[in-house]
């Protein structure tokens, strides 16, 4: 355990007793109550999650913009938006999934999966040769902090003099210890802002929130959260034999840009699917979970990538990455749970339907 | 009932005897540590399994566990109260069962853990 990293509110979680566990190398706390108390919260109030442990990977130099479009799927524009963007191999398979923020055409924030921080900054030095350039990991320095929920802008707005006003709007703003950033932006199909700051601005804000009596909330909670509002997860529903249009990731994928890397694989991948990414739900009482086999007929057709009896729709939902024969909303499939087969029906992946948008 | 009137198997299942049948249930330790209960899969009555058989599976928001049949034997009772309530195991382990078996080796209670023979194991 002494070899995994601490974030600077790592204390803060061992005080209140939260549960930790390694999660891409970091003690990170998987609840302090329990995922259901804090799934609600985030649902029905407001909660704060440390993702300190998302890597922060900065492109910088003339090149910077340049270079983005070309390691990225998407098309990216300097603006003040933030966007989705996936990292793909020549054969188009997704490497990550990340968050775009582009401040400028020489300075780009790419925000990552923890566990492939070191893969990315591997892959992204692969492609600078023509590129003038610097790679920056700077994980280290950034703590971020999100928190979500329809009160999140009533509790932040009494700590903030401005927020972002739009869903995705990013903004910077000033504080004695340097530059801090804040998204309108998070992973829980809820309204909501990550803010990435230095290690005294957050334990600062941390105990802030608190006190004003927002939840802390434990990355268990996050996955239910962002599994019901129809949000994929790097290792589960994507990994590098899983191309964009296979992981229902298409609007993350721009073939009109020029060149990218695996274009020429996502063009073909586009006309030849053979699997695609679905959503289900199970028509008896049981739990599909990650891993557990899709059958028709008989015949393997897939695997599930996620599954939940989720909180707030108390019903047992699942991704699952199937044959495309069979993905067409309504088909029955069944799933292979501990030897028996469990009927479940497609379904659209969005399980909640949330306005959440401003 | 509490944690003295059972008897143990390593894997967190407590049991009560009684002649030749038995209750079957999970440990305190078993149902904190799975978090909150949200599901068991049973079995049906009339199932036989032999002991160290995976009989039920126990499920909690983040994951499923299995539960060991700590003697050979048959289901004669499930606890339907699970099917729509599963957190009554979480708010008090040892009243509530998860199964009544009918056991079949006598031999075997034997080798079934104290408490505090249990307890060490943790």
């Amino acid at each position: 355990m002494d070899s995994l990293k601490r974030t600077s509110l790592y204390d803060k979680h061992v005080t209140l007793g939260a549960h930790l566990i390694d999660f891409g190398g970091f003690h990170m706390p998987l609840y302090y109550t329990t995922i259901t108390d804090e799934h609600h919260q985030v649902r029905n109030d407001v909660g704060m999650f440390d993702v300190s442990h998302m890597g922060q990977i900065v492109l910088q130099g003339k090149d910077a913009l340049k270079f983005a479009n070309f390691v990225l799927s998407a098309n990216i524009q300097v603006t003040d938006k933030i966007q989705y963007a996936l990292l793909l191999n020549d054969k188009a398979g997704i490497v990550d999934d990340l968050m775009v923020y582009p401040f400028s055409d020489n300075q780009i924030l790419l925000v990552v999966n923890a566990s492939n921080i070191q893969k990315d900054v591997h892959h992204l030095n692969q492609f600078i040769k023509n590129y003038e350039v610097d790679i920056r990991n700077l994980s280290d320095a950034f703590n971020c902090l999100a928190i979500q929920g329809p009160r999140s802008f009533e509790v932040l707005s009494k700590i903030f003099d401005t927020l972002p006003k739009h869903s995705s709007d990013y903004m910077f703003f000033s504080d004695e210890g340097g530059p801090l950033l804040i998204s309108r932006s998070g992973y829980t199909g809820e309204d909501g802002f990550e803010i990435y700051a230095h290690d005294q601005f957050m334990l600062t804000l941390w105990d802030k929130l608190y006190q004003a009596g927002v939840t802390p909330i434990g990355l268990g909670a996050r996955d239910t959260l962002r599994f019901e509002a129809g949000m994929p997860l790097y290792g589960q529903e994507m990994d590098e034999s899983i191309n964009p249009f296979e992981a229902g990731l298409a609007f993350a994928v721009d073939l009109n840009k020029e060149k990218f890397i695996g274009k020429t694989a996502c063009l073909s991948a586009k006309v030849n699917l053979s699997r695609k990414s679905v959503g289900f739900e199970l028509l008896e009482k049981n739990i599909a979970r990650t891993g557990y086999e899709v059958y028709k007929d008989g015949t393997k057709i897939g695997y599930v990538t996620t599954g939940y009896l989720t909180p707030s729709t108390k019903k047992a939902l699942g991704f699952a990455l199937i044959d495309v024969k069979y993905a067409k909303l309504d088909t029955k499939i069944e799933i292979k749970i501990r030897n028996k087969f469990v009927q479940a029906l497609v379904r659209n992946k969005r399980f909640i339907q949330k306005n959440n948008k401003v | 009932m509490n944690k003295n009137d059972m008897l143990y198997v390593d894997t967190h299942e407590w049991v009560h005897i009684e002649g030749n049948k038995a209750k079957v249930g999970i440990s305190s330790y078993a149902a904190m540590s799975l978090g909150d209960i949200v599901f068991f899969d049973l079995p049906k009555v009339g199932d036989t399994f032999k002991k160290g058989e995976v009989f039920a599976a126990v499920e909690s928001v983040k994951s499923a566990s299995d539960l060991y049949m700590p003697l050979t034997g048959k289901i004669i009772a499930v606890n339907d109260q699970l099917i729509d309530a599963p957190e009554l195991v979480n708010e008090d382990p040892f009243n509530n069962y998860i199964v009544e078996i009918e056991f079949t080796n006598e031999d075997e209670t034997k080798g079934l853990l104290s408490v505090d023979a249990y307890e060490a194991t943790l």
